[in-house]
């Protein structure tokens, strides 16, 4: 394991200051209609779940996730600017402007996209992961896992075929307590969700608090290590949605509970962490934040003035025609 | 090289060890596909030549099974998923219709899925309500898919071979009934038939008969029954489902003006509805009477003998509809 220095914890605070600055902007421009559709799903505060977990990657293993996706697109190192157009419909967006939302993809950073059906990705990750043991690679894939996806046949099927077949999966559930509305003690008959692992006869990496950047980068490593010689691993991190499921959604009336959160905020905590172990580290923290503003500005900026998709476009890539 | 005949099991398992031999990517996965040396022995003696990397036995997993294939795909590699009967391809059908009929487009190109799923497909066996499916159409409905139904050993090696190498996913279905049935088979191992190209398995000039899979048979048999009366069928054989070659049939139909469609499947929103809409739309001024369609009788299927045959199509059924247009 990589002994974690001051430029990866300074990286990861970056990460997780962008994809907050992201996921607000997203918010305002919502609200003044520049992004458009039912569906948005935003990563606010459960920042220090995807920055952690990708950190443990090496550049050729793989992600994938589901709809929640632009925080995992934006830590992987999808340019912000292409995200936005994304986000804004645009044809310089990473899907053209076909995906939205939902369906941010980046083939060159091995990120395989976000997928709106719950647990739909989850056999795409174990073929993902037969693919890597087939041509005698050692690459492991990232699969994030919806707390709400673990109640799915799809869950159940991909999970058994990762065991049965040895696949380098590392099963990650985000469990930010609720699937859209329902809480996961009213929809789990066994709410400790890592201990699915034992029904599976695969490795249980168990609960992670999800807040803190630095235990989910030591816990995910560990899985990463363990998947690239053995097999799949399951891991549950424990975090918090702030903005609710998606912006068409009624938001919380639970606002204590949303405050308790808060309170051990992913930014926050890692800034904690930083100012106790490194002196003076608050004015460096600033020149990120300011850097990551300006890129969030830039990036708002690029997808305004992209262009729209066009009837070529609608046209297009609905097969592979060469 | 001569023809050979054999029938179309090993026609399709033909072409599958030839594209298994040629491409490391190609294998095989699915429901007692290895060891128990495939349900419908399409994939018998696998398991031997290629070894449990490249003929996977899967769990009961029907999910899995397409959505892996899915994975699979876009990774690099080419499956073969076999499920082992259309009627489980139900609890396939988002990863077959949300994922692997999307992911090209959605993403705007930048992940390509090129595998195939098999799976057998059929009735007339008293299989039941759950068993007797044929449900192509379902398939074929959705754009980025492309669906394959042969009808001869010859057809289903040459059309199996092409799914393989396309790009693209595929559907493919088997009719369980023509399995044994035999025919000449090329055994070039470039025998490839072009996707989306339709056939004429007989000319004639009276009567367009639209088909595919096993309604094949059906209007051949009809054909040969209405020759004798003076009756000139022509039979066109779609092949497949998805790209549909309307061209063929329109060209058929200029010359015939009058057509009958014929399917295994149910009526409603069925093959028979798609080509008589078409006609209708295109070829309107070449009409000479309202296509027909001969399908199965809008009902589940039952499992006494007697019943379900009154609701499978046959070629006297065939023959009294061209009658009614003649």
């Amino acid at each position: 394991m990589a002994e974690i220095d001051k430029p990866m914890l300074l990286e990861w605070y970056r990460q997780m200051f962008l994809i907050r600055q992201f996921e607000n902007q997203c918010d305002v421009l919502y609200k003044e209609k520049k992004i458009t559709g039912v569906y948005m799903h935003l990563y606010s505060g459960l920042e220090a779940t995807g920055v952690g977990a990708l950190a443990a990657l090496r550049p050729s293993d793989h992600v994938i996730t589901a709809y929640r996706d632009h925080g995992i697109a934006l830590a992987r190192g999808m340019d912000p600017k292409v995200a936005m157009a994304e986000m804004m419909g645009k044809r310089t967006g990473c899907s053209g402007g076909k995906g939205g939302s939902m369906h941010l993809a980046s083939r060159e950073h091995n990120f395989w996209g976000g997928y709106a059906i719950v647990g739909g990705h989850l056999p795409l990750a174990a073929g993902i992961a037969l693919e890597s043991r087939y041509n005698g690679k050692d690459d492991v894939v990232l699969s994030f896992i919806g707390d709400g996806a673990t109640n799915n046949g799809y869950f159940h099927e991909a999970v058994n075929l990762s065991a049965v077949w040895d696949l380098p999966v590392v099963w990650l559930i985000e469990n930010n307590g609720y699937g859209m509305g329902t809480p996961v003690e009213v929809a789990s008959g066994q709410p400790e969700l890592h201990k699915r692992a034992v029904a599976y006869g695969i490795k249980d990496m168990g609960r992670v608090d999800g807040q803190n950047v630095v235990d989910v980068y030591n816990v995910v490593t560990k899985a990463v290590e363990y998947a690239r010689k053995k097999g799949p691993v399951l891991i549950e991190s424990l975090t918090y949605r702030y903005k609710g499921h998606g912006v068409s959604d009624r938001s919380y009336d639970k606002l204590a509970e949303l405050r308790d959160w808060q309170q051990k905020d992913p930014i926050l905590v890692l800034q904690d962490y930083l100012c106790k172990h490194f002196e003076c580290i608050e004015e460096e923290l600033k020149d990120i934040e300011r850097a990551e503003m300006a890129a969030v500005h830039a990036a708002v900026e690029f997808a305004e003035d992209s262009e729209a998709p066009t009837y070529e476009d609608l046209i297009s890539h609905i097969y592979v025609e060469e | 090289m001569a023809d050979k005949n054999m029938p179309m099991r090993e026609a399709l398992r033909m072409a599958l060890r030839e594209e298994m031999i040629r491409d490391e990517r190609v294998f095989v996965m699915g429901e007692e596909v290895g060891a128990w040396q495939g349900t419908h022995r399409v994939t018998r003696g696998f398991l031997e030549e290629f070894g449990e990397k490249r003929v996977r036995d899967t769990p009961i997993s029907e999910m899995a099974i397409a959505g892996a294939a899915v994975g699979a795909a876009m990774a690099g590699l080419r499956p073969v998923a076999e499920i082992m009967t259309i009627n489980f391809a139900f609890l396939s059908l988002d990863a077959i219709v949300n994922h692997a009929a999307k992911i090209h487009y959605m993403f705007n190109g930048q992940f390509r899925v090129p595998m195939v799923i098999r799976a057998a497909s059929g009735w007339g066996d008293q299989a039941t309500a759950t068993h007797s499916h044929t449900p192509e159409p379902i398939f074929a409905h959705f754009p980025g898919l492309y669906v394959g139904c042969p009808a001869t050993p010859r057809d289903a090696k040459g059309m199996l071979k092409a799914a393989i190498r396309d790009d693209n996913p595929v559907l493919f279905t088997e009719s369980i009934a023509l399995y044994p049935k035999p025919g000449f088979v090329p055994e070039e191992d470039d025998f490839v038939l072009p996707i989306g190209k339709a056939d004429i398995k007989r000319e004639g000039r009276h009567v367009t008969l639209v088909t595919y899979a096993r309604g094949v048979e059906w209007s051949l048999q009809a054909a040969e029954q209405l020759a004798k009366e003076g009756v000139e069928c022509e039979v066109v054989d779609l092949r497949w489902l998805r790209p549909l070659d309307t061209a063929t049939v329109f060209e058929s139909f200029q010359k015939t003006n009058r057509c009958v469609v014929v399917e295994e499947s149910l009526p409603y929103y069925s093959v028979g509805s798609e080509i008589a809409a078409q006609i209708q739309e295109h070829m309107f001024d070449y009409m000479d009477a309202p296509v027909k369609r001969v399908s199965a009788m809008d009902v589940p299927l039952p499992y006494a003998r007697e019943i379900e045959l009154m609701a499978l199509p046959n070629a006297q059924k065939v023959v009294d509809a061209v009658r009614e247009i003649i």
